[in-house]
């Protein structure tokens, strides 16, 4: 198999999923979510196994425009996240019900295809095309499906999509241009290119606009909380779990490798950046009332983190950003998922209306702590692997870099541990807490185990995308060599 | 050339039905006619002539073109039966005046003689008229014929007059007469000034700023119907003649002997940046879904006139522009007379929670938005793609990012109206949908998703 047919179960899945009808619709989606996980498997071993997974096809003669699809580690390794977070995002939302699920599930698995897609493509339109496919699904899910005043979630999902939409099409700009010096669209042709400084500049600066307004990073970030709020449980997980992730692979995958002396030269202004989201983010979290809007908060720092290490371009950034990339999809979707468990019962995402809940249920008491504690990277988790060699990257760069950064693990632990005791502790609560239902517990569990297992032995992980990484280094450094 | 005639042809066979009391079968009839029209033009495309001293010529462009044309006709017939319900004595009359308007059309494009230009865009324009004003008894079609009557003909004026002068600087119609003589390196300022009347009449025709002010209030008076007609058909028509104008007439070339080139693609450069802004802009007030688009036309008709900063090798592009914001709209347009049948307006508050009334017109209105606004995967992505492309490698960098500007700004009013369908509870029961109005729309959508997915096969047509 190669990856095209990979693409193609996501995509049979999104229509059977709408046409199983209603009652049948998350069964079918789960089923096509596990069955693309299976083929990301069977792709890996294949990879592993040096055969051919890659598919080009000439798809339009003028523009020279093909339907490329490539899969190195770095690929492997975040369709890996995507396909592994789909069917758990799926099964959590067993719990509710929705009117209309048939559409409901069929735009994930729609968006999962086009997100899939984006991590898969080789050739800039057709990865731009992903791109922006993704957006669609996750407009209308957060829109119908989302909850509050239908009015206040109009606003904030229009702005979210302008906001995007505006940011890419400068990208597309960006694309054409590269286009009129490659002939191609291909990334090995772009890659490849003797740009000058000011052409790399403007063009770094169109990638950066789109990139920092879907990571986000400050200060582009003005949509984020408000759309996590608005958007339905699994519209966040999937935003915040999967499509940030988007933005920032595709720094490492796009931006830096094509302008990258635009990056060197300007490299401290965006660590600057991206360790002030870190500290930006982790302050405005601790002021948060609303479970998931921290959630959001800690989610702009965390990411401002990776896309700081990923802008030091040393092989210790990208390999920590990758890693700190797949531990923070899991972690994320897992502590939305506690925001959703406890909605359920709570019917209410106001901290101050929680807390007393840890002696009515000790079971999701402790799977949220260490959801919690692998949050703020504690030692043995993904996340501490992660975290850990992003900030030493930094440190190679500057140390103070390195010490501004590194106050996330500090403000991070005050601000969910914070956030812990007032949620879980306290007097027993009055209202009771029935115990996590199996679903929500075995998706917990599944997340969990994730995070210790390659906390404790990330060598797979590394071994993956240590290589391709390596490349894109080479690519990055090419200027350095001609001087 | 056979196109013409047998249009031609069949529009008088449309009038006849009405002695024959042949009403019933009009519709069917008129599609599988013009289905074989399409049959003619298709066996033309590749047997290019001209005929009758030069009076018709028959290239790729024109057939390409008319092709266009002729689809977009058979779905306007298509929607008149329902359209017409009121009027059912007269359905044969509004049918014919449509296949003659197509006959308009088409000699439009395949023009070889100024004055098969002129007869063209007469035919096309006395249609319209007679289509704008069509509901007799509502003051506001009225309204809305009278107005396009006096500023259409205005503008034919403008054009007859520049072609009279052309005619004082070349002593001939002949196109390619005059395209011959416009290279030589003495040429009397008539030939120039003759251009820019026509120029400017077409661009009247075109609803460009700054002689779009007609274009709101005709299309929000006329018969919804009547509409569809002006800002799909007509639209693209007028867009075609004018490029075809130009081209053929070799002004680029001329105009690079007598040193006016760059003026020229100056005031081109203004008229697109300022059409597309001016559409937007005017288009995100608008709470009436029809002047809406009627202003989201305008700005398209700006995007459409950047192939004129690259003539020589746009046509291609042209087509495929033409042919996605077309298909759009007739989409959209479709949804707007299920949706509108039985209201007194247009408003935007009429599409309120349709997602919940029928999610298929939801659905379908939707994607018709969605490719006006240039979201892959559908056709009008491409379009515009391709056409910052080709503007990108002519040196037009600043239109381009003014065009970007403005595809973000269109995305604002578009999704006024998706959300008004998503977002909105409905204030009333559904309508029954006719079987038409879901035929048509959604075959117009899957072609539109199809050229999407396949762009060469029209891309590439005209080389």
């Amino acid at each position: 198999m190669n990856v095209t047919t990979l693409l193609i179960i996501l995509l049979v899945g999104a229509f059977a999923t709408y046409f199983s009808g209603d009652k049948w619709a998350p069964k079918v989606a789960l089923l096509f979510g596990l069955t693309a996980f299976a083929g990301t498997i069977c792709l890996l071993s294949q990879y592993n196994l040096g055969q051919e997974i890659n598919y080009t096809k000439l798809w339009i003669s003028k523009p020279n425009i093909s339907f490329a699809l490539q899969a190195d580690g770095l690929s492997l390794a975040m369709l890996l996240l995507t396909t592994a977070l789909t069917p758990i995002i799926i099964y959590s939302s067993f719990g509710n019900t929705y009117k209309n699920s048939k559409a409901f599930y069929a735009l994930i698995l729609f968006m999962t295809f086009a997100m899939a897609g984006t991590f898969l493509a080789s050739d800039g339109l057709l990865y731009y095309i992903f791109w922006e496919l993704s957006l669609i699904p996750i407009y209308f899910i957060a829109l119908i499906w989302g909850n509050g005043d239908a009015e206040e979630r109009k606003k904030a999902v229009v702005k979210f999509f302008i906001y995007t939409l505006a940011g890419s099409l400068f990208m597309l700009v960006a694309f054409i241009y590269l286009y009129q010096k490659a002939g191609s669209f291909l990334i090995n042709d772009l890659t490849q290119l003797k740009l000058s400084s000011t052409e790399q500049f403007w063009i770094f600066l169109a990638f950066f606009l789109a990139y920092a307004i879907k990571i986000p990073l400050i200060p582009f970030h003005t949509w984020q909380a408000e759309v996590y709020q608005k958007a339905p449980t699994v519209g966040t997980m999937l935003l915040s779990g999967i499509m940030l992730k988007m933005g920032l692979y595709s720094v490492i995958r796009w931006q830096l490798p094509i302008a990258p002396l635009a990056a060197k030269e300007y490299m401290d202004v965006f660590i600057i950046l991206g360790i002030a989201g870190v500290i930006y983010g982790s302050i405005v979290a601790l002021r948060q009332k609303d479970l998931k809007k921290l959630l959001a908060y800690s989610s702009l720092a965390h990411v401002g983190l990776i896309a700081a290490g990923s802008y030091t371009l040393t092989l210790d950034g990208f390999r920590g950003a990758v890693l700190q990339m797949i531990a923070h999809g899991f972690v994320v979707t897992g502590l939305f998922l506690v925001a959703e468990i406890i909605f359920r019962r709570y019917e209410t995402r106001k901290i101050s209306e929680m807390g007393g809940i840890r002696a009515q249920s000790p079971k999701f008491t402790s799977m949220f702590m260490i959801l919690v504690l692998a949050s703020v990277a504690l030692p043995s988790t993904f996340n501490f692997v992660g975290e850990f060699t992003v900030l030493y990257s930094l440190s190679q760069v500057n140390i103070w870099f390195s010490l501004l950064g590194g106050t996330t693990i500090i403000l991070g632990a005050y601000y969910m541990l914070k956030m812990f005791q007032h949620v879980m502790l306290g007097e027993t609560n009055v209202r009771l807490f029935a115990d996590v239902t199996f679903n929500e517990g075995l998706c917990l569990v599944i997340i969990i185990a994730v995070l210790f297992f390659f906390g404790m032995y990330p060598k797979p992980i590394i071994d993956l995308i240590t290589p391709s990484l390596e490349n894109i280094l080479t690519q990055v450094n090419r200027f350095n060599q001609v001087k | 050339m056979n196109t013409l005639i047998a249009i031609t042809g069949l529009g008088v066979l449309c009038l006849l039905f009405e002695i024959l009391n042949f009403r019933k079968a009009i519709v069917p009839i008129t599609i599988i006619g013009l289905l074989a029209v399409l049959g003619i033009t298709f066996s033309e495309f590749n047997a290019p002539g001209s005929h009758y001293n030069n009076m018709i010529v028959v290239s790729k462009f024109s057939s390409a073109f008319s092709a266009l044309f002729i689809v977009l006709t058979i779905f306007l017939v298509a929607l008149a039966h329902d359209f017409y319900e009121d009027h059912k004595t007269k359905i044969s009359d509004f049918i014919a005046i449509k296949i003659f308007m197509l006959a308009g059309a088409v000699a439009m494009v395949s023009f070889g003689n100024l004055a098969m230009f002129f007869l063209g865009i007469e035919v096309l324009s006395i249609s319209l008229y007679i289509l704008a004003a069509s509901n007799r008894l509502n003051v506001k079609s009225n309204e809305a014929g009278m107005k396009y009557f006096l500023m259409g003909s205005f503008a034919s004026g403008i054009i007859l007059f520049g072609i009279c002068l052309i005619y004082g600087a070349m002593g001939s119609f002949d196109v390619i007469e005059i395209s011959e003589n416009s290279l030589s390196a003495e040429l009397p300022i008539w030939f120039p000034i003759g251009m820019i009347l026509m120029t400017i009449g077409m661009l009247f025709k075109v609803a460009a700023v700054p002689f779009h002010f007609w274009a709101p209030d005709v299309y929000e008076g006329s018969p919804t119907l009547t509409t569809t007609t002006m800002s799909t058909l007509v639209k693209v028509v007028a867009i075609a003649t004018l490029y075809k104008l130009i081209a053929e007439l070799n002004l680029i070339p001329s105009l690079e002997n007598q040193d006016l080139l760059g003026t020229f693609k100056t005031i081109v450069v203004i008229i697109t940046i300022a059409s597309m802004t001016v559409g937007n802009i005017m288009a995100l007030k608008q709470n009436n879904v029809k002047r809406m688009l009627a202003f989201s036309g305008i700005s398209h008709a700006g995007f459409m006139l950047m192939t004129l900063l690259s003539i020589s090798n746009s046509a291609g592009n042209l087509l495929y522009y033409a042919t996605a914001y077309s298909l759009a709209g007739i989409a959209a347009f479709t949804v707007i007379l299920y949706v509108c049948k039985n209201r007194d307006n247009e408003d935007i508050a009429n599409f309120n929670g349709l997602s919940k009334n029928n999610p298929l017109m939801a659905a379908v209105l939707t994607a018709a938005l969605l490719s006006m606004a240039g979201i892959p995967i559908f056709a009008g992505f491409f379009a515009k793609l391709v056409l910052f492309n080709q503007t990108i490698q002519a040196g037009y960098l600043v239109v381009v990012i003014a065009a970007v500007i403005n595809s973000i700004i269109s995305v604002g009013y578009y999704f006024k109206l998706i959300l008004a369908m998503y977002n909105k509870e409905p204030n009333e029961e559904a309508a029954k949908t006719q079987f038409v109005f879901y035929a048509v729309a959604i075959v117009a959508v899957l072609l539109n998703i199809i050229l999407g997915l396949f762009p060469s096969a029209v891309l590439d047509l005209l080389g």
